[in-house]
């Protein structure tokens, strides 16, 4: 199955969900937000999010400077 | 309120707009605005919130006027430098405008604290510059019921959000849950910040803020804008409430605030 991760495509088994993704891509969940087709996907919600053909995911730094 | 004639002409940019007017200028003049830190973003929020005229400006940081500040902490100037970043903000806003009074908190922000400070305001920014405080900062705005415009930056790339989790909308935790573990995000001695990155987020804060106290326009509440000042591109994504969000869900296990580890670098943003 195709998707797109930061812009570039991957291929990524069927029946993945966003934490499997971040396990394939070696992300730790912590610091980060997972953006999937311009919608936050809740840190709660990964392992119960199952990706699409074609679905479009963004990897967003939490970033803390003032 | 009657305006003085001074006020008619300072304000007439604002007055003039159908959106804002006389009322709006008014209410402009009754806001209290509280901002966290007086830093990269707080110095130009804090500027452009005192020239259009918020009544009553709250800043707290406990830090003092650094000379590698300078290079984006605009509110502050050389000859400040040693001297308490608040009292050097209140001076510049002083000088600017004197419709506005400003309550300048040279304090670190605590569990202890931190609640009895934001209660006398209607609005908050985050301009802080570790997670720990910010973590604090969204937890406080939601035991207070206050809305909680939020800036970040890191390089070349800043966030802005609005958070509302007591109106039903996302709290900061509903997008990031906890702060990054220790090590995680990249050491600050190797970071930096472009300078006027700070400018366009700190000034986006006091726009969202403006708007929130005239309640004008489209509140990013719900949403959050990323900026990427290479690409020069922006970015608007939707962020919904976690429905098992530990601060503002049905679920919440947060029931008063904590204090998380130090920050984990000391870099002054």
């Amino acid at each position: 199955m195709d998707i797109t991760v930061n812009g570039k495509a991957k291929d990524i088994p069927y029946g993945s969900t966003i934490e499997t993704l971040l396990m394939i891509l070696d992300i730790s969940p912590n610091g980060i937000a997972v953006e999937m087709n311009k919608q936050v996907i809740p840190k709660t919600r990964h392992n119960v999010t199952f990706l699409r053909d074609e679905d479009d995911i963004e990897i967003i730094q939490m970033v803390g400077g003032g | 309120m009657d305006f003085t004639d001074e006020q008619v002409e300072r304000y007439s940019r604002h007055i003039i707009l159908p959106e804002v007017g006389g009322k709006g200028q008014e209410k402009l003049l009754n806001a209290k605005v509280f901002i966290l830190g007086a830093g990269g973003l707080g110095s130009p929020a804090l500027m452009y919130l005192a020239a259009a005229g918020v009544g009553t400006i709250g800043v707290a940081d406990a830090d003092v006027v650094d000379l590698s500040n300078l290079q984006r902490q605009i509110i502050h100037n050389n000859s400040r430098i040693g001297q308490a970043k608040v009292e050097s903000a209140k001076q510049t806003i002083n000088e600017m405008n004197p419709d506005v009074k400003v309550n300048a908190i040279n304090e670190r922000l605590t569990v202890d604290n931190i609640r009895e400070v934001l209660r006398d305001y209607d609005v908050l920014l985050d301009g802080s510059d570790n997670f720990p405080t910010r973590f604090l900062m969204n937890d406080a705005a939601y035991f207070e019921n206050k809305p909680l415009i939020s800036g970040s930056m890191f390089r070349f790339e800043g966030q802005v959000a609005t958070f509302k989790g007591n109106e039903g909308l996302p709290c900061y935790r509903c997008l990031y849950p906890e702060p990054p573990p220790k090590g995680m995000v990249p050491s600050c001695g190797e970071a930096g910040v472009l300078g006027a990155l700070a400018g366009v987020i700190g000034v986006l804060q006091a726009v969202e803020a403006i708007k929130e106290i005239l309640s004008i326009g489209d509140s990013l509440a719900g949403q959050l804008l990323i900026f990427d000042s290479l690409k020069m591109v922006f970015r608007k994504v939707r962020v919904m409430k976690d429905p098992e969000c530990a601060l503002c869900s049905p679920t919440a296990t947060i029931k008063e605030l904590t204090a998380y580890e130090e920050a984990v670098c000391d870099l002054r943003f």
